[in-house]
């Protein structure tokens, strides 16, 4: 791959003594969409937390490997963490506004990286805009995030992500708690935000994985079984396991 | 079988309940018969006359709210900014045990041992005197248990979406604690506050060597002036005095507008929690 964003070699994770992830070796291209699918309880999650060194939060965890993100290991000592998640954004599984005004949702991310006082309007109406959320809420900006639906709550997770500019945004199932109307706009959004971002998508909906990726990795137990074009993922696997996952004898 | 197992269960614990409601109504009933005739505006705003046998309460009600605010003063950043400490920083080692276990200590140390060590620190070692400022330190250390607890319990159950949000967003562990976490904690800190008020305007002992004064004339002109206190007041007129015929009833309608005065500090902590509430929903 020519444009190689971030590079994944031997990575591996234990929670406590319990491996969770297995010699992963990935190589993620530049503003094109990967997806991660695999059974529950396989990684995918703890794999797109290890890209934004979530997993430091939880107690016990042992990291080997190597992530690098445009060059910089991420895992070295002296990596400054918190300038790291600005590069590297996150959209949760369950969305997680802030109980705060919707404006300040996402003016929230520009304060603490000290973007201008000036400038915030401007940036939370261009963020709203391009998470195809603005017409719906421009006129109640500051009433409480709490009072949106489930599906313009995951779309304003987005918009205070995108919202500090990062570079690579990863997506934990962003639409495993919509209904199917939600799901459709985050998808759409996926395909327009994938002009300007690097983006990682865990899933475990494999019709979505094929709509809305570029690249496809199928994790099992720990391990990526297969990394591929999607395309060529869904119908030429050369792994039987993936074969098996997709054609859904398990999972 | 089972069934009447549950109506034993349920019926006890009605008892239960029942009981507890009866003595608080009992209580209040008891003393506010027993104050009632003395109750009346000038009773609230006049000072004492004829030796305490005549006369209204003010000084002892400004005194008392005095001791509890500053009470709260004190205790509240410092039982704050040790209960993030001790939830969000330290790591469980002995250390810590020995600080949480001198914490549930504190808070089961009898009050009265607080008012010694007011005497002791504040009032001698630091020569406040028997003062406002003497009296609100103690009352400050006798409610930093409950305030710490309460905190502590209050920034635990913060929702870890919050703060996984706030750090991938690429804030600060302090970052996040001061925007995200202290602000959706606040309802759960203010219920702390309003214990730990309750307790302060109602205590005796705390005041009694460091900050309370049988009887003055004056309201007090700085954070060195000592203070008439309600229960202090209460106290004297019980034991104090040689008409107690006419001090009874003042005693209890000082501890009616006590009650009235903690309930009354309450409800506005309870409305600032509410409002709180309301607009955090999740």
């Amino acid at each position: 791959m020519v444009n190689t964003k971030i590079f994944i070699k031997n990575l591996n994770l234990w929670f406590g003594k319990k491996q969770v992830l297995v010699d992963v070796n990935m190589n993620i291209a530049k503003k094109t969409v990967t997806a991660i699918m695999g059974p529950s309880g396989c990684g995918k999650s703890t794999f797109l937390r290890c890209l934004n060194r979530m997993n430091d939060l939880t107690d016990g965890v042992k990291i080997t490997g190597e992530i690098t993100i445009d060059n910089k290991k991420i895992y070295e000592n002296g990596t400054d963490v918190p300038t790291l998640r600005r590069k590297v954004g996150m959209v949760f599984q369950r969305p997680n506004p802030f109980p705060k005004s919707i404006y300040d949702n996402i003016a929230y991310g520009l304060r603490i990286n000290k973007v201008s006082r000036n400038k915030i309007p401007e940036i939370v109406e261009k963020s709203l805009e391009a998470a195809a959320l603005w017409t719906e809420v421009k006129d109640r900006l500051h009433e409480s995030a709490m009072e949106l639906s489930g599906g313009q709550q995951q779309r304003l997770c987005i918009a205070r992500a995108i919202a500090i500019e990062p570079e690579v945004i990863l997506m934990d199932e962003p639409c495993s708690s919509l209904d199917p109307a939600g799901m459709f706009k985050i998808e759409d959004l996926i395909e327009k935000l994938k002009e300007e971002y690097t983006i990682i998508v865990v899933t475990h909906n494999m019709q979505q994985a094929a709509r809305i990726s570029n690249f496809t990795a199928f994790l099992y137990l720990g391990r990526v079984m297969e990394f591929g074009d999607t395309n060529q993922i869904f119908t030429k696997p050369k792994e039987k396991l993936t074969e098996n996952y997709i054609s859904g004898k398990f999972g | 079988m089972r069934k009447f197992n549950q109506f034993i269960g349920f019926t006890f614990s009605k008892l239960a309940v029942s009981i507890v409601i009866l003595t608080l109504f009992a209580i209040l009933l008891f003393i506010f018969k027993r104050g009632f005739s003395v109750l009346n505006p000038s009773f609230i705003f006049e000072f004492p006359k004829d030796g305490m046998t005549k006369g209204g309460i003010f000084p002892a009600i400004i005194g008392t709210l005095c001791l509890s605010f500053g009470g709260i003063l004190f205790a509240l950043p410092l039982g704050v900014m040790g209960a993030i400490y001790l939830s969000e920083y330290a790591k469980s080692n002995i250390v810590i045990r020995i600080i949480r276990l001198g914490i549930n200590n504190l808070a089961g140390t009898p009050s009265v041992v607080f008012g010694l060590f007011g005497l002791a620190v504040f009032v001698k070692f630091f020569g406040f005197g028997v003062s406002i400022l003497s009296g609100s330190l103690t009352l400050g250390i006798l409610i930093l248990p409950v305030i710490i607890r309460t905190t502590e319990e209050a920034i635990t159950a913060v929702p870890k979406e919050f703060r996984e949000a706030s750090y991938a967003l690429g804030a600060t562990k302090w970052e996040t604690i001061k925007k995200v976490v202290l602000p959706v904690a606040t309802p759960g800190i203010l219920t702390g506050v309003i214990l730990g008020v309750g307790r302060a305007a109602g205590e005796t002992a705390p005041i009694l060597f460091t900050a309370t004064t049988f009887y003055t004339r004056y309201l007090p002109d700085s954070i060195f002036s000592e203070v008439m206190a309600l229960p202090y007041h209460i106290y004297a007129l019980m034991t104090e005095g040689t008409k107690s015929e006419l001090q009874l009833p003042i005693a209890y309608g000082t501890a009616v507008v006590l009650l009235f005065l903690v309930l009354g500090i309450n409800l506005i902590a309870i409305t600032i929690r509410y409002r709180a509430r309301k607009e955090k929903k999740w």
